[in-house]
């Protein structure tokens, strides 16, 4: 459900962005891990350990199928039962904007996870803006690919968003990547133009 | 289940003989006891490849398999076990064992004192889940068994909980399934029902009626009646029986069997009645009803604090005896301890049954789950 664009080049180049910012043997939490896919890559190319939580049954079992330690369940609600600095890295992979309460699901990332590594699709992109601009509809893309009342991103924000977000709440910006048409950057000269020019941004960050 | 499951064929009930007394919960010493268990499949030379059943409330220790060629009826979780099933028979060395307390085979009330030559009756001590687990180390230790994996369902998940918790050194791997660490007052009510039927049954005779021409039959199968009611869910009940009367599409207007969930409720007491024992089914339900792993410790986190398995927790959505939330209480406690923790809440329409149902759902996620915990032992 949350993975738009299942098998597509773009989550590959994802998976293997997100796997590349983590260290060897970490303590990894995947919250909202569909099919277990990404926490796989990280066992098995970064030896990491980790549990990844999964709200769909059936993708809760594939991932225990390959051979992940799952629970399935609200992300927030088990997010919350962690303790403090628990893991190494805590990840939200395409999922920060359907979350209900996404402020409270970032604390809880950086209060159980040293860092927290975060990515969504940037409302910001400039075909984004364009399709509203000029079509006066909700936009649809690759990423976004539904219609407005069957959506599940309620949350939709760009990147100049979480840029001020972690201004206002002292969250400290590690790192930050950002991809449009399945090709990764480190930036585009300034906030304005990334936030212009990426559909997709990956940030790691922490308290 | 994969088209290459098979049975684990014919099988025979074996019994071990525990000949010195063993200090129960309660403090009384008890012994002899005899254990009647089924093994399946082989030890390897480690001698860690071994799994043990825990059986649910009325369960014994016929797992799987058949005990003869014209047996109709397989072992209860014989959907489970077996080669290639979810406890794979081609890997595992397969124990399951009747528990202590229970009427098949293994020393309960209905078992013979050898003292006085009599069955012990109501003289047999009240025994606990700690007690059941303590007689069956002894089975797996004489077995040869080092390391553990221990597996159940309901009042099973109890006792494999209550391995994990007291027998850390060996236990390896916990799968509980529709279970808990502790029963709802809800649950206690139900089993105090259960009791009362029993105990207010004429032929009770303070459970002195072994040998006797009348048998408490009326107030077992009043209990396994009740019991039945919590095992399903309403919707379960709607849809297997609705408000269908039993021959007619018309009342009786007077007391007997009208409708077909009277029926089914007086069909599964009197079956019961044949193969169960009153006195057992008080010491059973009395044992369920005293577990509480938070309650010994302090806390579930206290509990859980020194085991060293992985786990495998599942619930059933319908299952309102002992609901997701219970699971879920266990996974939070596993969680805070930094535990390994896995859990499913699997989507049922059966209601606590479930977990003797749904076994193709629970195939996919035990043998997934074992599998990793054997990579990881190799």
């Amino acid at each position: 459900m949350i993975n738009h664009y299942n098998e597509s080049k773009g989550l590959h180049l994802n998976y293997s962005i997100i796997t590349d910012l983590i260290e060897k043997n970490s303590k990894v939490l995947d919250l909202g891990c569909g099919e277990g896919t990404l926490l796989k890559m990280l066992t098995d190319e970064k030896n990491c350990s980790g549990v990844g939580i999964e709200i769909d049954q059936k993708n809760a079992i594939k991932s225990i199928e390959k051979g992940l330690s799952i629970i399935q369940g609200d992300l927030l609600e088990w997010l919350q039962t962690f303790a403090d600095n628990e893991y190494d890295y805590v990840i939200l992979n395409q999922t920060l904007q359907s979350t209900q309460k996404p402020d409270i699901v970032i604390q809880e990332m950086i209060r159980t996870g040293k860092k927290a590594v975060i990515s969504f699709p940037n409302f910001g992109y400039w075909r984004i803006r364009a399709y509203l601009c000029l079509q006066g509809k909700m936009p649809k893309s690759n990423i976004l690919p539904f219609e407005w009342y069957d959506t599940p991103n309620i949350h939709l924000l760009t990147v100049k968003d979480i840029f001020e977000f972690c201004k206002q709440r002292n969250i400290k910006i590690l790192d930050s990547i950002y991809m449009k048409r399945a090709k990764a950057f480190k930036n585009f000269f300034t906030v304005t133009m990334t936030n212009l020019f990426t559909e997709e941004a990956i940030f790691v960050i922490s308290k | 289940m994969t088209s290459e499951s098979q049975s684990v064929g014919i099988v025979e009930t074996k019994f071990f003989h525990i000949n010195e007394k063993i200090e129960l919960e309660s403090g009384c010493m008890f012994g002899p006891v005899q254990v009647a268990y089924e093994t399946y499949g082989r030890l390897n030379e480690k001698k860690d490849n071994a799994i043990l059943l825990l059986h649910a409330l009325t369960g014994d220790a016929h797992a799987a398999g058949f005990h003869s060629k014209n047996d109709k009826k397989p072992g209860w979780w014989d959907d489970m076990v077996g080669p290639n099933k979810a406890f794979d028979t081609n890997k595992y060395f397969i124990i399951s064992s009747n528990m202590l307390g229970g009427c098949s085979g293994t020393t309960g009330p209905c078992s013979i004192n050898p003292e006085t030559n009599k069955p012990y009756g109501l003289t047999f001590p009240v025994i606990t889940i700690s007690d059941t687990v303590k007689v069956q180390r002894k089975l797996v230790e004489h077995l040869g068994v080092k390391k553990l994996i221990v597996a159940g369902g309901s009042m099973g998940g109890m006792q494999a909980l209550e391995w994990a918790i007291e027998q850390p050194d060996m236990v390896s791997a916990c799968i509980t399934i529709a279970s808990t660490g502790r029963l709802t007052a809800q649950g206690i009510a139900f089993n105090a029902v259960g009791r009362n039927a029993i105990l207010s049954d004429p032929d009770f005779n303070n459970g002195d009626y072994y040998g006797r021409e009348k048998q408490p039959e009326k107030g077992l199968s009043i209990a396994r009646m009740v019991g039945h009611i919590t095992y399903l869910c309403e919707d379960a009940m709607h849809q297997k029986f609705g408000r269908r009367f039993q021959s007619k599409d018309k009342p009786n207007f007077d007391f007997n069997i009208d409708f077909e969930v009277e029926s089914y409720l007086e069909h599964q007491g009197r079956v019961f009645v044949g193969r169960f024992d009153a006195n057992s089914y008080l010491y059973i339900t009395k044992a369920v009803d005293y577990f509480d792993a938070a309650g010994k410790y302090g806390s579930l986190e206290e509990a859980f604090k020194n085991t060293n398995a992985k786990f495998l927790i599942m619930s059933f959505s319908s299952d309102w005896l002992f609901p997701t939330q219970q699971s879920k209480e266990l996974v939070k406690a596993l969680v805070k301890t930094g535990k390994d923790v896995s859990f499913c809440e699997i989507d049922s329409p059966c209601g606590h049954d479930a977990f003797l149902l749904e076994f193709e759902t629970q195939t996919k996620i035990i043998k997934s789950f074992l599998a990793k915990e054997r990579r990881l032992h190799d």
